[in-house]
């Protein structure tokens, strides 16, 4: 991805994030992501339902890259089942740790492919889908009990 | 000043983030090196040459650190391994004695986790209260309302000398003052005013002092407790085991060593000390008159090239230390400290372990500055260039 390109969808997703608000519905999943190590801080909100994410929302404080992260990520998964959804983050996962991945399928995501570069950025990149996947954890349990 | 002592200085950085922790010159790496390749035996086991010249370089820096605050007796001062445990062990080892149901203990919302948490803790324990000095609008503490927090249920008030997010100084003197005509123990968070200031606890007349080594050019993992000693003499030891008991034959007869020894358990940070000593030494003959001075006029300067530039959002501009906490509008404080980093320039972004202070300053996060005597105004140039841009700011800070 052409390097000018990438900045401006990191750009534009930190400074129009997608379904930014806070909402209190208890239908919703809500997870607290943040770094030990820095100072992001976000609540995801997720609904699923019938293994299918039908709506993802966060709210907090958090830099460009972990909120221009969060905003790409929900883009990508409203709408996918579970089980895709698990594909996502094994490749996003790979990516930023520059091992191989599927470029197709992160999409815009690809944005954040060089963010290795910057060690102390890589966290803030991980930090959506480190509480996505609490959240997942959390769906599983629901279902099981 | 003084730059060619700093062999980090020769990195090619700027080094903006001396409230977390300072450089170290050479005068102090190479006591600490000394130690480790030419006389590297355990202290208080002065049977044979080495360790004696232990002991002594050991008790020597006891000597400087009861001269740098002047105490009035070395038994007086208690090496730890930081202002935090030192705040720990006030808390846990005196006023867990003292404390009653329904005591208070006043502190205020810009305290450093170090001063805040250990007192959380002890109120679960001992049932008693935390109460807070309302700021001013300057985020200072004010005598009056200190006054307004006082009852006949406070026990202690427990202050930085100076904050560690607005940089404020406060009035410890007067303080204590107060305080002492109603019989309330003042303990000093000293962790950002000992190497920046010229602290007498004789002439403060604080109850206890807190502070770190490496905050003012020593190693990490030292520091210092003070306390008045007829306070220090019903401190109970947190730690138990060599060195600081005189005879255990079973559990009923375990005699305590005098003071300091007493409090200071195991095998001490020895490097350590020897290295703060020599960080003392190595303050002293610059002067710490010299170096507070230095400090403000780097700090004014600074200052007032940052109220000229429109996106900038001071959050301290009154604040006498050198320590400058900012925003650039609409940009996240993170994203700003990333940027400068480009530059290889360290600035601190977060909530500076003051986690409560969001009530009273009303933002989370800032940017922070905090100078000391090797910073410069070429330094500070450089910076107020790259902060100027606000569009360079945006496009270069992912
Ligand atoms: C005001 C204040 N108090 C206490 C501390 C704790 O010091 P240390 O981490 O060296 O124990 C700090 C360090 O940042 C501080 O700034």
């Amino acid at each position: 991805m052409d390097p000018t390109l990438k900045r401006e969808i990191i750009l534009e997703n930190y400074q129009h994030p997608y379904n930014k608000e806070t909402i209190n519905n208890p239908k919703y999943i809500k997870v607290n992501s943040n770094n030990e190590s820095c100072i992001d801080n976000i609540n995801l909100y997720i609904l699923i339902e019938d293994s299918i994410v039908k709506d993802i929302k966060f709210d907090g404080e958090a830099c460009a890259i972990t909120t221009s992260a969060t905003s790409i990520m929900i883009k990508l998964l409203i709408g996918q089942n579970i089980d895709t959804i698990q594909e996502y983050i094994t490749n996003y996962e790979n990516m930023i740790d520059e091992r191989d991945y599927n470029n197709e399928l992160l999409a815009e995501a690809n944005c954040f492919d060089e963010i290795y570069k910057q060690q102390n950025r890589k966290n803030c990149a991980l930090l959506p889908w480190k509480g996505l996947k609490k959240a997942l954890e959390e769906y599983k349990k629901g279902i099981e009990n | 000043m003084n730059r060619k002592d700093f062999p980090m200085l020769t990195k090619d950085i700027i080094y903006f983030d001396n409230g977390a922790t300072t450089l170290k010159p050479y005068a102090v790496i190479d006591k600490i090196v000394d130690y480790y390749e030419n006389y590297s035996a355990n202290a208080h086991r002065g049977d044979y040459d080495i360790s004696l010249k232990v002991d002594m370089a050991y008790e020597n820096t006891r000597e400087l650190v009861k001269k740098f605050i002047n105490a009035r007796y070395t038994k007086e001062i208690i090496f730890t391994s930081g202002a935090t445990q030192s705040l720990n062990m006030i808390a846990n080892g005196f006023f867990s004695q003292y404390l009653e149901p329904d005591d208070e203990i006043i502190i205020t919302k810009s305290e450093h986790a170090s001063n805040v948490i250990p007192w959380f803790n002890l109120v679960q324990k001992c049932q008693a209260k935390i109460k807070y000095v309302e700021l001013d609008k300057n985020h200072k503490v004010t005598l009056s309302n200190l006054q307004k927090q006082i009852t006949s249920k406070t026990k202690v008030i427990s202050l930085a000398a100076i904050t560690n997010v607005v940089g404020d100084i406060r009035p410890i003197k007067e303080i204590c003052q107060i305080a002492h005509q109603k019989n309330i123990f003042v303990v000093v968070d000293g962790a950002q005013s000992v190497p920046h200031s010229l602290t007498d606890v004789q002439e403060l007349d604080c109850d206890f002092l807190a502070f770190s080594a490496h905050k003012m050019c020593g190693p990490t993992g030292v520091g210092v407790l003070y306390g008045k000693i007829e306070l220090l003499e019903h401190m109970v030891p947190q730690n138990f085991g060599g060195g600081m008991n005189e005879t255990f034959d079973n559990e009923d007869s375990v005699f305590l060593k005098e003071l300091p020894t007493r409090l200071e358990a195991g095998t001490p940070n020895i490097a350590g000390v020897i290295g703060l000593g020599a960080a003392i030494e190595y303050l002293q003959d610059i002067g710490i008159n010299k170096i507070a001075s230095y400090e403000k006029e780097l700090k004014s300067y600074f200052i007032e090239k940052l109220k000229l530039i429109p996106h900038i959002k001071l959050i301290n501009p009154d604040s006498d230390s050198g320590i400058i906490a900012f925003n650039v509008d609409g940009i996240f404080s993170q994203d700003v400290a990333c940027y400068l980093n480009k530059y290889h320039i360290c600035v601190r972004a977060g909530n500076h372990c003051a986690k409560i202070l969001k009530d009273e300053v009303g933002v989370t996060n800032t940017c922070r500055i905090s100078l000391y005597f090797y910073n410069t105004k070429d330094e500070i140039d450089y910076v107020i260039e790259l902060l100027k841009d606000k569009d360079k700011i945006i496009r270069e800070m992912i």
